[in-house]
């Protein structure tokens, strides 16, 4: 690994431009990723862990953009790059992977052609020959019998086997990051397993990084060197994975990893135990605008946390 | 497995029977429908030799008819591909770019559904004359607004899903999500619109040649023969009845045949290649 971050964040700030009263979604979130390293980003639903990942590669949706901080990778901006430049970027140097293979490949395409579009989007091939990759790129994510499978449609193919035909279009061109956008949570916890270790296995192969976002912990565990913690928009908590697994410094990570349910513990009356949760709900757009964006959480009373850092 | 395609096989054979007798006019017909007008034949009814009859003028109907399928074809093809190249155009960037273009597109679709279509196609006819190229015109830019809504909602609804996202990130460009992951996608919707656009395009045609603006006397289309037999028709029926058929047999060979297609094309139901 070189000392240089392929990608690094710095200080960026995702929110709604307005003249007043702009407000912010994501703010300040700063981290790097290393080439080949896996960073798990974790976080409750809205805490803006997939904001994060759209504005990596330029594809927020409007209104939202990124009002403020840096986004570099290997060095270069890409806040500064042209739409065209960008989009050449898209698919070929960051690729992502999405939360429901059911629904991300086009219905009327056979796998073997949406494979093969990348290499004449990206590498100027022919079709011929790039349907020849297509078969290649299909068998590199385990599909069984891939000269006869990349004449199948989507419709034909379970949930396992089409996230990894996504896989396979998007670690086509050799990226140089993969983004993984809660890739797992759509497919039942069998073929989770296998689809996990298969882009783990990819991955290091070719030397790919990879920012995992996922709420699940376990899934994190497994993949990811280091984790960042979001939460309400921020990045409280940035470490190496064993670190914040028997450490955790942020009072929320604490809630996090407390309300993890553990399999064979049983205690409390009649031998059953709730389930541990985090108070409150997560907070809402009155207490995003102000500093105190952790006040209606009732168990977190952290004058850290009121001040609004990161620990 | 599904059963039989009704509708593809009866539209597709309506549709092949008038292409094939417009295609074919010079061998099939045995008159010239022009010039072989003879007052001694007029007003005869249908024969062994006149299978439609004669006109006013002694012309054989059925020559006349299959000279006239060129025409409305003709018109009805041409024009709708104008209109589809139109409507999918705007109302696909539309939808997809949004903003200040949604916004003039979806204002110009609202006009020229307000103005009906015939009087708009009338004005335009009346500024260009009559004759084939301005009835093209007229009708290619009279009849988009339908399409165009019909790829606007499409795009809107195809626009959040996950496979368009994906494309995104994946690098394709505005117009190659366009082309590739949303026009394919609404070829069945598109399909039917445009097919009962050939077909109502074949009814202006004959409205306003109906009406003197489209294709002038003596050539016929089936609009002007219609004309003709109006003041025959309770003399001589077949004169107005033939043409009249030919309308409905085209109309509704159209209409079927985009059912059909639209049941054809839809991949799920498609049998499993295994």
């Amino acid at each position: 690994m070189t000392d240089a971050p392929l990608i690094q964040l710095k200080n960026v700030h995702v929110g709604i431009p307005s003249r007043r009263n702009a407000l912010s979604i994501v703010k300040d979130v700063s981290f790097s990723i290393m080439p080949g390293e896996a960073f798990g980003l974790v976080g409750e639903s809205g805490s803006g862990k997939s904001l994060t990942a759209l504005s990596l590669i330029r594809l927020l949706k409007k209104p939202l953009k990124v009002t403020q901080g840096e986004i570099l990778f290997k060095g270069k901006n890409l806040r500064d790059l042209s739409d065209r430049a960008m989009r050449d970027m898209r698919g070929d140097r960051i690729a992502m992977i999405f939360q429901e293979p059911m629904t991300a490949l086009n219905p009327l395409k056979t796998v073997g052609r949406q494979i093969a579009e990348m290499f004449v989007l990206h590498r100027g091939k022919g079709w011929h020959e790039a349907e020849k990759m297509a078969v290649d790129a299909l068998a590199s994510v385990q599909v069984p019998a891939p000269e006869e499978r990349v004449r199948a449609y989507p419709h034909q193919m379970s949930g396992g086997m089409r996230q990894r035909v996504m896989i396979a279009i998007a670690l086509a061109c050799d990226p140089d990051l993969l983004i993984a956008d809660e890739p797992t949570t759509a497919l039942d916890v069998t073929v989770q397993d296998e689809v996990l270790k298969l882009i783990a296995e990819l991955c290091a192969a070719r030397g790919t990084a990879v920012l995992m976002i996922s709420h699940d912990l376990g899934v994190i565990a497994n993949m990811c060197q280091r984790v960042g913690v979001m939460y309400s928009g921020r990045l409280v908590e940035e470490r190496a994975t064993y670190d914040i697994f028997a450490n955790p410094q942020h009072p929320y990570t604490k809630g996090l990893l407390g309300a993890l349910p553990r399999l064979g513990s049983r205690h409390g009356a009649g031998g059953r135990q709730r389930l541990v949760d985090i108070d409150s709900l997560i907070a809402d757009k009155e207490s995003l605008l102000q500093e105190f964006c952790y006040e209606p959480r009732n168990s977190i009373r952290d004058p850290r946390v009121r001040a609004g850092a990161s620990v | 497995m599904r059963g039989f395609n009704l509708n593809l096989w009866l539209g597709g054979f309506l549709t092949v029977l008038v292409i094939a007798g417009a295609l074919f006019a010079p061998l099939i017909a045995s008159f010239d429908p022009v010039f072989d007008a003879n007052l001694m034949n007029s007003e005869l009814p249908p024969d062994a030799t006149f299978w439609f009859g004669t006109d006013a003028q002694g012309r054989d109907v059925f020559s006349r008819v299959l000279y006239g399928a060129q025409v409305s074809l003709t018109v009805g093809i041409v024009s709708q591909i104008i209109n589809s190249v139109i409507g999918l155009s705007l109302g696909i960037s539309a939808a997809y770019w949004g903003g200040w273009w949604d916004d003039l597109v979806n204002g110009l679709t609202n006009v020229m559904l307000a103005i009906p279509s015939l009087i708009f196609a009338l004005a335009i006819m009346a500024i260009l004359g009559p004759g084939l190229p301005s009835l093209l015109i007229a009708l290619g830019l009279t009849n988009w607004s339908w399409t165009c809504r019909i790829a606007r909602s499409s795009t809107l609804s195809l626009k959040a899903q996950n496979y368009v996202q994906a494309a995104q990130t994946l690098g394709y460009s505005d117009t190659r999500i366009m082309a590739t992951q949303l026009l394919p996608n609404m070829v069945g919707p598109i399909l039917v619109i445009s097919t009962l656009g050939i077909g109502s395009a074949v009814l202006a045609e004959a409205a306003l040649s109906f009406l003197g603006l489209g294709i002038s006397p003596p050539f016929p289309s089936w609009g002007n023969m219609l004309t003709d037999a109006r003041e025959l028709i309770v003399i001589a029926p077949w004169a107005a009845v033939f043409p009249g058929l030919a309308i409905f047999v085209t109309v509704l060979g159209f209409n079927l045949l985009g059912d059909g297609l639209r049941d054809m094309l839809d991949p799920h139901m498609r049998t499993r290649s295994e």
